[in-house]
C-alpha cells in the first residue's frame, strides 16, 4: 500500500511543480535530440567509409567500441574538464555514447545488401556514388534506423547524468531526490523519463516498420 | 559488334581466368558462351562491360577498344542480366525497369511509355505489375523483370549470365521460347552465358565452348554437333547427338511446299491426315524435327502435312528425317 501512496505523492509533486517539470522535460528532450542528430550525422558517414574502405573498418569500429565501454558517468566526468560545465558539455558526452549503435548498424545494414544487387547496379552503369545513394543506403535504411532507435532509447536514460555537469534535464529531480531522500521527487523525475523512452521507442518502431514495410522483409525469398 | 582479340585475364591472386581468347560476335546475333563451371565464361562476359579489365589483349565494342570508352557510358549502353537477377527490392517493378533510362536522363513521359512497353513485351501487364515490389513476384516473373530492365534503354548489346539458371525446367523452357521470339523482334546483339549445352544449342546462333580458361571451339550449333573438334567437345555435347541435331532443324527447312507436290503424294498425305474432315496429326512450320519425329512415332504415318493458319503449306516424309538421322 505504501508504494502506491509514494506513487501518488510523486504525482502530486509533479503537479505542484508542473512548470519546472516542463522546463526539465524540455531540456531533457533537447539534450537527446541534439546529441542524437550529431551522432547520426557523424556515425552514418563513418559507417559508409568503414564499408567502402575495408582497412579502416576495424579502427573505426574500435573507436566506437571504446566510446561505448567507458562508463557513462566517466564520459560525463571526462567531458567536464575539457568542455566545462553546462549544456554543450553534456551534449558532447551523450553524443559520444550514442555513436556506437548507429555506427554498427550502418555497417551491418550496408554489408547485408546482396552482392548481386550491387553488381547488377554497377553493371547497369551506376557510379559508386549512385550505387551508394540509390541502392545501398535505401536498402540498409531499416537496419540503420533500428540502430538510431536503440541509440535514442539509451540516450534518454543516459541524459539523466547530464545533471552532474549542469546540463539540466529530468536528472535534476532524480539526483536531488536521491540526495534528499525525497522519493516522490525521484519518481516524478524517473517515471516521465521511462515513459519518454517507451514512447520514442514505439514511435521509432512504427517509422521503422513503415520504411521497412516495402520490399525489405523476405530478402532470402526475393534473391532466391 | 564485339571482338575479343587475344584476350588474357589473370586475377590479382595470379589465377588465370582465360588465356588468349579471340572471337567475334556479329551484330544482331546471339553468341552463347558455354562450358563447365570455373571455365572463364562469366569472366569473358564481364570483360565486355568492363566489370573486369583484360590483363593482355583487347576487347572491342563496335570497333572501339573498351579501354577507351568510359566505364559508365559503356555500361549504360549494354544491357546486363545476371543469374540472381539482382532486382532492387526497395523499388517497384516499374522503377527497376526505369533504372537505366533514368540514369541516361530520359524525360518522365518517355520513361513511363518505355516501361509499359517492355512489361508488355515480357508478358507482364503494366497495370498489374508496374507498382508491385519484386518480392511479390514469382521466380519466373522476377526474371522477366530482369530482362525488361536490361532492355530498357534499348541497348545495342545484351549480356545475359545464366539468366534462366535459377528457374524450374518448365518455366525455363517457356522463358527460352519467349525470349527467342523477343530476340527475333528486337534483333539485339546478345552474349549469353550458360553451363547447359542444351540451352546453348537452343539459344545460340554461334556457340563458344570453353574448357578451363581456353576457347576450344567456336562454331554454329550444327557444326559443333556434326564436327566436334576435340574429345572435350564430344564429351561436353554428350549423348543423343542426333536428337540434339534434329531439335536444331525446323520443319519448314526440309518440308516440300505444297504447291510443288505431285498429285500422288498429295493424295497420300491427305488420306493420312484427314479423318472426317478433321486434321488428326500435323506439324507447324516452326516445330523442330525432334518433335516431328515424335509425332511420326506417335501417329505411325509415312508423311505428315505442315499446317499454318489452318492451311496445309507443305509435307514432310518420315524417311527424310531418318536420312538426316543416319547422315549424322
Amino acid at each position: 500500500m505504501s508504494e502506491l501512496y509514494t506513487l501518488v505523492e510523486g504525482g502530486q509533486y509533479l503537479i505542484e511543480n508542473f512548470d519546472e517539470f516542463l522546463t526539465l522535460l524540455r531540456e531533457h528532450i533537447i539534450l537527446v535530440l541534439v546529441s542524437e542528430l550529431a551522432a547520426i550525422t557523424v556515425a552514418v558517414p563513418l559507417g559508409v567509409i568503414a564499408v567502402r574502405y575495408n582497412r579502416l573498418k576495424s579502427s573505426i569500429l574500435s573507436v566506437g567500441n571504446v566510446a561505448q565501454t567507458i562508463p557513462t558517468l566517466a564520459v560525463i566526468a571526462l567531458a567536464f574538464p575539457i568542455f566545462g560545465l553546462g549544456f554543450n558539455s553534456a551534449v558532447i558526452a551523450l553524443f559520444v555514447y550514442a555513436l556506437l549503435p548507429i555506427l554498427t548498424n550502418t555497417i551491418a545494414g550496408l554489408e547485408q545488401v546482396d552482392e548481386n544487387t550491387i553488381e547488377a547496379a554497377e553493371g547497369m552503369g551506376m557510379t559508386k556514388w549512385e550505387v551508394l545513394r540509390k541502392i545501398q543506403l535505401p536498402m540498409a535504411l531499416p537496419v540503420i534506423f533500428a540502430g538510431i532507435r536503440t541509440s535514442v532509447v539509451i540516450t534518454v536514460g543516459t541524459a539523466y547524468l547530464a545533471f552532474f555537469i549542469g546540463g539540466g534535464g529530468l536528472g535534476v529531480w532524480v539526483i536531488s531526490g536521491i540526495n534528499l531522500f525525497n522519493t516522490p521527487q525521484i519518481l516524478a523525475g524517473a517515471i516521465p523519463g521511462a515513459l519518454l523512452a517507451i514512447t520514442l521507442d514505439s514511435v521509432f518502431a512504427f517509422i521503422e516498420h513503415q520504411i521497412g514495410g516495402e520490399g525489405h522483409h523476405d530478402q532470402s525469398i526475393a534473391t532466391g | 559488334m564485339i571482338k575479343f582479340d587475344n584476350v588474357t585475364k589473370i586475377y590479382a591472386d595470379s589465377t588465370v581466368a582465360i588465356r588468349d581468347i579471340s572471337f567475334e560476335v556479329a551484330e544482331g546475333t546471339t553468341t552463347v558462351l558455354v562450358g563447365p563451371s570455373g571455365c572463364g565464361k562469366t569472366t569473358t562476359m564481364k570483360l565486355v562491360n568492363r566489370l573486369e579489365d583484360p590483363t593482355e589483349g583487347a576487347v572491342y565494342y563496335d570497333g572501339t577498344n573498351t579501354q577507351e570508352i568510359g566505364v559508365t557510358e559503356l555500361r549504360r549502353d549494354i544491357g546486363y542480366v545476371i543469374q540472381e537477377i539482382g532486382l532492387f527490392n526497395h523499388m517497384t517493378v516499374g522503377e527497376n525497369v526505369a533504372t537505366v533510362p533514368k540514369l541516361k536522363g530520359w524525360d518522365d513521359g518517355q520513361i513511363d511509355d518505355r516501361v509499359d512497353k517492355l512489361l508488355e513485351l515480357m508478358a507482364l501487364s503494366p497495370e498489374e505489375y508496374r507498382d508491385q515490389y519484386p518480392r511479390e513476384l514469382s521466380g519466373g516473373q522476377r526474371q522477366r523483370v530482369g530482362v525488361a530492365r536490361a532492355l530498357a534503354a534499348d541497348p545495342d548489346v545484351l549480356l545475359m549470365d545464366e539468366p534462366f539458371g535459377a528457374l524450374d525446367p518448365i518455366t525455363r523452357a517457356d522463358l527460352q521460347d519467349e525470349f527467342l521470339e523477343i530476340q527475333a523482334e528486337i534483333n539485339t546483339t546478345i552474349l549469353f552465358v550458360t553451363h547447359s549445352i542444351d540451352e546453348a544449342l537452343k539459344m545460340g546462333d554461334k556457340i563458344v565452348i570453353f574448357d578451363v580458361g581456353e576457347l576450344v571451339q567456336y562454331d554454329t550449333p550444327r557444326n559443333i554437333l556434326e564436327n566436334p573438334n576435340s574429345e572435350f567437345v564430344r564429351d561436353f555435347v554428350g549423348e543423343d547427338i542426333t536428337l540434339k541435331k534434329l531439335s536444331l532443324i525446323n520443319v519448314d527447312e526440309i518440308m516440300r511446299p505444297t504447291n510443288v507436290i505431285e498429285d500422288t503424294t498429295d493424295q497420300d498425305s491427305k488420306t493420312a491426315v484427314t479423318n472426317g474432315g478433321e486434321v488428326m496429326h500435323h506439324l507447324a512450320p516452326g516445330d523442330s524435327l525432334k518433335s516431328a519425329l515424335s509425332t511420326f512415332v506417335e501417329s505411325d504415318i509415312q508423311s505428315l502435312p505442315v499446317v499454318e493458319d489452318e492451311e496445309t503449306i507443305g509435307v514432310i516424309d518420315r524417311d527424310e528425317i531418318y536420312e538426316i538421322y543416319n547422315g549424322g
